[in-house]
C-alpha cells in the first residue's frame, strides 16, 4: 500500500491555494482591467513572472526573504510566530504567488471582454461598484472564474521547483506528490512512483476535461 | 427645465474636436440630437449622464446642480437618476427580462412598478426570457422598460431604433411617446432619421463636429414651413416608375404602402431609398364614418 499523505498534502495545498487566490485575484484582476493607472503595466508585469521564471529562481529568493536569519522572515516570526520556511504555510505563499498569473489572467480577460456598457448601465441604474462585481460582472464571466479555478489548481498540484526550494522533503507538511514521486525514483522504487505519476495524470486529465466539457458547452448539448 | 454648458475635447476619426455646448432643453419636450457619426450626440449624453467629465461646464436639471467643474461639483451617475437606454440595448445577460427591471429597482421601491412596466411595452409572455433569445425589437422594450423603472425624470434615448426594422420601429415610437407622455419625461433622443424626428420630436439639435449648428422645430428646420398643407406623412421611396410622362412612386408610410402621382420635375429628382414628405391639400378628401 502507498502512503497516500503526499498526495492528501497536495489536493489539501492546492484546494487553500485555489481558495485564497480567488479572494486575491478576483480585485486584482478588476483593478488590472478597469484601471488607468501608470503603474498598471508594472504590476501586470509583476502578476505575469512566474509564468517566465523558472520556479527554482522563486523558490530561491522566498527561501532567502522568509528565511528567519533576514529582516523579513525574522519580522514574520516575531510578529506574527510565522515560520514560513520549511512549513505548509510557506509552501501555501508560495504557491499563491506561483500561480497567480493563471487565476489573474483569465478573470482578466472576461472583464476586459465584457461591454463597458453593461457597467454603464448599472451605475446609471444607481448601483454601486460593488453591487456591480457581484450582481452583473461576476455573473456574467462564470466561464472565466471556472477557467481560472481549474488552472489555478492544476498548476499548484503540477509545482515541483518552488516546493523543493521552500519546503523541502518533511512528510505531512511539505512533502507533496510531485516531491515524492522524484523521491521514489531516486530510490529506484518506480512502483510507487508510477501510482503517484498514474493518480495525478487521471485526476488533471478528469478535472481540465470537466472544464472543457462546461465551457464548450458541450455538457449542455448532451443533457439537451 | 436642463440647462447645458460643456466643453470637452475629443479624439474623432478625423482628428482632435472641441465639443462645446450651450443650450437648455425645456422640461416635458421631446427633444432629438441629429447629426453625422462623430459629431458627439452620445458624448453629450455620457456627459448628462455623468458618465463622462467634460474638461470645462456647469449642467443644471430643474435648479439642482449635476456639474459645475469650477466649483469641483460632479454628481456620480448614481445620484443623477436619469433613464438611459444604450445603443447596443446592454441588457444584463444573466438575468431574465423580469429579473432585468427588479434589478432597477431602488431599495423598498414598490414591486409594483415591473408589472406595469411589462404591460406598457407589451413583454407580458417574454417576461421568464434571458436576453440572448430575444430579437433586437424585443431587447430594446425591455431596455426603455428597465430605464423607466427608478421613474426618472429624464430619458435618454441613443439611437435606441436604428437596428430595428421599420415596422418594429413604428411600434417602438408609439411605445417611447407613450411612456414620454405617461410618465411626463424630458426625453432627449439620438437619431438618424428624419422622419423618426418629425413624427417624435418638439425640438431639434443639429450637431457638427462637436457644436449645435441648428436649433429649433424640427418641421420648420427641414424647411417644410411653407407648405400650408393639411395633410402631411413621411415615408420612404421603395420603387419609381415612369408613365408617359408620369411618375407613380411606391412610398412605405408607417406600415402602409401608398401609390402617388408626381409629374416630370417632381418625379427626376428621386431616387429608390429617399425619405419623402407627402402633403395634401384638402380640399377633396373622402371621410368615411367608422363608429
Amino acid at each position: 500500500m502507498i502512503d497516500w499523505g503526499p498526495l492528501v498534502l497536495t489536493f489539501r495545498l492546492a484546494l487553500i491555494t485555489t481558495f485564497m487566490l480567488l479572494l486575491i485575484a478576483i480585485p486584482l484582476a478588476y483593478w488590472l482591467a478597469f484601471s488607468k493607472s501608470k503603474i498598471k503595466p508594472v504590476i501586470e508585469t509583476l502578476v505575469s513572472m512566474p509564468l517566465v521564471l523558472p520556479p527554482t529562481v522563486i523558490g530561491f529568493y522566498l527561501l532567502v526573504a522568509f528565511s528567519p536569519s533576514n529582516a523579513f522572515g525574522n519580522w514574520l516570526n516575531e510578529w506574527f510566530g510565522l515560520r514560513l520556511v520549511f512549513s505548509f504555510e510557506g509552501l501555501l505563499v508560495a504557491s499563491i504567488i506561483y500561480s497567480l498569473p493563471f487565476m489573474v489572467h483569465p478573470i482578466q480577460a472576461g472583464f476586459s471582454n465584457l461591454s463597458q456598457s453593461l457597467i454603464d448601465v448599472s451605475y446609471v441604474l444607481g448601483k454601486s461598484k460593488t453591487t456591480t462585481l457581484f450582481k452583473v460582472l461576476l455573473p456574467n464571466i462564470k466561464p472565466s472564474l471556472l477557467t481560472g479555478i481549474v488552472l489555478a489548481f492544476a498548476h499548484t498540484v503540477g509545482e515541483f521547483g518552488v516546493v523543493l526550494m521552500i519546503g523541502g522533503n518533511i512528510p505531512d507538511k511539505t512533502r507533496v506528490a510531485s516531491i515524492a514521486i522524484y523521491d521514489e525514483v531516486e530510490a529506484l522504487n518506480y512502483g510507487v512512483a508510477n501510482t503517484y505519476s498514474l493518480i495525478l495524470f487521471c485526476i488533471t486529465f478528469a478535472i481540465l476535461l470537466t472544464v472543457f466539457l462546461i465551457n464548450g458547452g458541450y455538457l449542455k448539448q448532451i443533457i439537451k | 427645465m436642463i440647462q447645458l454648458n460643456i466643453q470637452k475635447k475629443l479624439k474623432a476619426a478625423s482628428g482632435e474636436m472641441e465639443l462645446a455646448i450651450n443650450t437648455q432643453i425645456t422640461q416635458g419636450d421631446l427633444v432629438s440630437f441629429y447629426g453625422k457619426s462623430g459629431a458627439g450626440k452620445t458624448t453629450i449624453l455620457r456627459i448628462l449622464a455623468g458618465l463622462l467629465k467634460p474638461e470645462k461646464g456647469e449642467i443644471i436639471v430643474q435648479g439642482n446642480t449635476w456639474l459645475n467643474t469650477s466649483k469641483k461639483i460632479n454628481l456620480k451617475p448614481q445620484k443623477r437618476k436619469v433613464g438611459y437606454v444604450f445603443q447596443d440595448y446592454s441588457l444584463f445577460p444573466n438575468m431574465t427580462v423580469k429579473e432585468n427591471l427588479e434589478f432597477a429597482l431602488t431599495k423598498n421601491q414598490d414591486q409594483k412598478i415591473i408589472s406595469e412596466l411589462i404591460e406598457i411595452v407589451e413583454l407580458g409572455n417574454l417576461r421568464n426570457r434571458k436576453p440572448e433569445t430575444l430579437s433586437g425589437g424585443q431587447k430594446q422594450r425591455v431596455a426603455l422598460a428597465r430605464a423607466l423603472v427608478q421613474k426618472p425624470s429624464i430619458l435618454m434615448l441613443d439611437e435606441p431604433l436604428s437596428a430595428l426594422d421599420s415596422e418594429i420601429r413604428y411600434k417602438l415610437q408609439q411605445h417611447i411617446l407613450q411612456v414620454h407622455n405617461e410618465f411626463k419625461l424630458t426625453t432627449i433622443l439620438i437619431s438618424h432619421d428624419i422622419s423618426e424626428i418629425l413624427r417624435m420630436s418638439d425640438y431639434l439639435f443639429e450637431l457638427e463636429s462637436g457644436k449645435i449648428i441648428r436649433q429649433g422645430k424640427p418641421s420648420e428646420l427641414f424647411k417644410f414651413q411653407n407648405l400650408n398643407a393639411k395633410f402631411q406623412f413621411t415615408g420612404d421611396l421603395v420603387a419609381i416608375e415612369k408613365q408617359d410622362f408620369l411618375y407613380i412612386l411606391t412610398i412605405k408610410i408607417g406600415k402602409d404602402i401608398v401609390k402617388v402621382i408626381a409629374d416630370e420635375t417632381e418625379g427626376t429628382n428621386l431616387v429608390i431609398g429617399d425619405k419623402i414628405l407627402v402633403a395634401s391639400k384638402a380640399f377633396n378628401p373622402i371621410i368615411h364614418k367608422i363608429n
